[in-house]
């Protein structure tokens, strides 16, 4: 008799988070009544029961080794019955039910160099990109900025001394698989000269419609090149968003002298006050310079230092921005106003200023 | 070969400085994987270049699944061998990110024999990110995963792994389940999720409150944020407790965007029908302020990165669904959204981009849904009208 074959698992979906709740979670789900401050990265949460459960927020690279992952589970086995939970900006967060072993938790983080902190009006982790580490389209790295930035402000991180919060996001290209788009403060990849065509591979590897039809300017046409099918691009037309490259592989944009950064601010997603908005462009180019970018990490700490000595309690970065006006941002971080400043794309015109409402 | 250990003179920087180092993880995953000293190594080599060396890498998957697995190719394989093919695998996260130590150690004891050991925690859309490992080690990995009880995530044209943030589970604000809601969805549509049938990605996020954690808004197709019709729940005790603290007038009234609430040195006064429950006043007075008891969620549509037309933020579609709907209105809603865009939307156009081309009317129309004033900031301004007068019959 031949053996039955296993039945494959498949479309299981995610395990059902009940199984990972700490009990005083599971108890007190739905019922909670208000949260208390404790100290930067460190909160607890008071259920309508009278229990409480205490958070303690790391810092975490994002980038984890699964080394460094069991580390984390040690300590939660040590000090919160193994229950814990990574948060949106990729901290962990460790849940404890008891307050005596706040201290003893957050020494032996330090003892390891993961900070504490990333709660309320504190600078909380950069989400970010893969970059050079594992991404095909990338303009420049992510982790290392990541990294080179919040060294220079994780005392921001540490301490809640912000007007409000600050979220800082990087994206390696303008695909933007971090939402960089609406943060506070958005470092973001970018190319600034066309595709270089490889006419050789481009028959074979792309399908020349579906090319033609990604291109948002049409700036890509249909071209016999030595006689075999290809494109041309009308470089005038291209603005460098690489999505040609994304469906077609033979359209690479990679280019190490003209690749680099910019950097744009005041977006925000939250609703609190004033209404999800943008980032926009403060900085059109920083050329890339690794291991640190010491330009980039220069730019953003001027930015959030500008802004922490400016902004009113519970301001934003836009909602301040929008107060001052942008020709003060300009003046007060002494960043260079210059024409890519001004859009250009489609319903530009409504950022231009349509009033005589203008401050001297 | 440990005394043979690729030099990284320019990485080395970045093990420097108090934030913890993504160059020191991959060093340590090396103690157990060789294949990262090459994942070094050619990250050194970007470094010195300032170019990235990854390629396209294929149409790689487990059987049965067209997504969940992100091919990844060296373009300097002669060089760095061992990450010739350095393929990511999404495994969709439970709900909030909650796990035990235990459930973390299975997946790090999986990801440690079938592949580098590295990994994302988390991926942006949400997933337990594995990354780097051979074609002949997908399945494999997939087998012990779906044992253990995980299972891939999205990538590609399909509905992408949903996500939430803590919601009731450590969170007062919370307006409806988010973590369930999530969940349910994610049960849901399982066959959308790892077989992908769309012009393009489907996002689907899940908020509690409109302080959006998710930053639904900003990055969901499908923006379900928490939000509540009654009065603001109000603790005058508590109020008078603050202020002792904070300046109530300044720090409070005067940073409403509505202007709808009033302090006379004694009592808090809240015109609760003007309130646009932006939570300003109850972030701050969070001991004295809760949202009201009527809870439920606003549904929103569309937001997206800037490819391929431009960035968009989600819009109101449905301003309020009671809790105790909201699943089987978003089961409803989904479904006729992806109908529509099914047939009419171009490749590579995301639902956001479809509204935009035909109109927010056009797709009312479609999906059945009444137009109401909550949907628009203003009435448009111009008078270019499709006007659609019916021909008398």
């Amino acid at each position: 008799m031949a053996q039955q074959p296993v039945k494959r698992i498949t479309d299981i979906g995610p395990p059902n988070y009940e199984k990972f709740l700490h009990p005083i979670i599971k108890k007190n789900y739905g019922k909670w009544l208000y949260h208390e401050n404790m100290a930067p990265g460190v909160y607890a949460h008071v259920a309508e029961s009278g229990d409480r459960i205490i958070s303690v927020r790391a810092a975490s690279p994002r980038l984890l080794s699964v080394e460094t992952i069991r580390f984390f589970c040690d300590l939660a086995d040590k000090y919160c019955g193994g229950y814990l939970r990574f948060t949106s900006r990729n901290n962990v967060e460790f849940l404890l039910d008891d307050a005596a072993n706040v201290e003893p938790l957050k020494k032996e983080l330090a003892a390891r160099n993961f900070p504490v902190g990333g709660t309320n009006n504190a600078i909380s982790n950069i989400v970010h990109t893969q970059g050079w580490v594992h991404c095909h389209s990338s303009a420049t790295d992510a982790s290392g900025i990541v990294k080179a930035v919040m060294d220079a402000l994780c005392d921001r991180f540490t301490h809640e001394n912000l007007p409000a919060k600050c979220r800082v996001a990087l994206a390696c290209c303008l695909n933007m698989c971090g939402a960089v788009h609406c943060s506070d403060i958005a470092i973001l990849g970018i190319h600034r000269v066309p595709p270089k065509i490889n006419h050789e591979t481009l028959p074979r590897t792309c399908e020349i419609p579906t090319l033609i039809a990604s291109c948002p300017t049409g700036a890509i046409r249909p071209a016999t090149v030595d006689g075999k099918n290809s494109v041309e691009v009308v470089e005038e037309q291209c603005m460098f968003c690489a999505n040609c490259y994304t469906v077609c592989p033979s359209m690479p944009m990679n280019d190490p002298d003209n690749d680099g950064i910019s950097i744009w601010v005041g977006g925000k997603v939250s609703n609190a006050r004033t209404a999800p908005k943008f980032s926009k462009l403060a900085i059109p180019f920083i050329p890339n310079n690794p291991p640190r970018w010491p330009e980039v990490v220069d730019a953003v700490v001027n930015i959030v230092n500008v802004y922490a000595a400016n902004a009113c309690k519970f301001e934003r970065m836009g909602e301040w921005i929008d107060r001052i006006g942008w020709p003060k941002f300009f003046e007060l971080t002494g960043i260079e106003f210059t024409k890519y400043h001004i859009d250009d794309f489609r319903l530009a015109g409504t950022t231009y200023a349509r009033s005589t409402h203008i401050k001297f | 070969m440990a005394d043979e250990k690729v030099k990284t003179p320019l990485l080395d920087e970045l093990e420097k400085g108090p934030w913890p180092s993504f160059v020191t993880e991959i060093k340590k995953a090396s103690k157990k994987s060789p294949v990262c000293d090459d994942l070094l190594g050619q990250l050194e080599l970007s470094y010195a270049e300032k170019k990235g060396h990854w390629k396209h890498g294929g149409i790689v998957g487990v059987m049965g699944y067209g997504g969940g697995v992100i091919g990844r190719d060296s373009d300097v394989p002669d060089k760095f061998p061992n990450v010739a093919h350095f393929h990511t695998m999404r495994v969709n996260q439970p709900s909030g990110w909650f796990y035990t130590s235990n459930a973390l150690r299975t997946l790090c004891d999986i990801w440690e024999r079938h592949g580098s050991g590295l990994t994302n925690m988390h991926g942006s859309t949400g997933d337990i990110v594995f990354l780097g490992t051979k074609t002949d080690e997908l399945e494999p990995t997939f087998k012990e995963l779906t044992e253990a009880g995980f299972d891939l995530g999205g990538s590609g044209s399909c509905m992408r792994t949903p996500s939430a943030c803590v919601g009731q589970a450590r969170c007062e604000w919370a307006c409806y389940d988010t973590m369930k809601l999530c969940y349910d969805c994610t049960m849901e549509w399982q066959d959308a999720l790892h077989r992908p049938p769309f012009p393009y990605k489907f996002k689907i996020k899940c908020a509690g409150c409109p302080n959006d954690c998710v930053a639904s808004i900003a990055r969901a197709d499908l923006s379900v944020i928490g939000i509540w019709k009654d009065e603001i729940q109000q603790d005058d005790a508590a109020v008078a407790e603050y202020a002792k603290t904070l300046d109530i007038q300044k720090d409070v009234c005067d940073r409403c965007p509505s202007r709808c609430m009033a302090w006379d040195g004694k009592k808090l006064k809240i015109e609760n029908g003007d309130c646009v429950k932006c939570m300003h006043c109850i972030n701050v007075m969070h001991k004295a302020l809760k949202p009201g008891k009527e809870r439920g969620a606003a549904i929103l549509i569309g937001a997206k990165a800037p490819i391929v037309q431009g960035a968009l933020l989600s819009s109101v579609l449905v301003p309020f669904v009671p809790a105790d709907e909201l699943f089987d209105t978003v089961k409803e809603l989904v479904s006729r959204c992806w109908e529509f865009w099914d047939e009419y939307g171009k490749n590579r156009e995301r639902i956001g981009e479809l509204i935009q081309r035909v109109g927010m009317g056009n797709f009312l129309d479609a999906i059945g849904l009444d137009p109401v004033p909550q949907m628009v900031t203003a009435p448009r301004d111009n008078p270019y009208v499709f006007y659609n007068v019916k021909k008398q019959a």
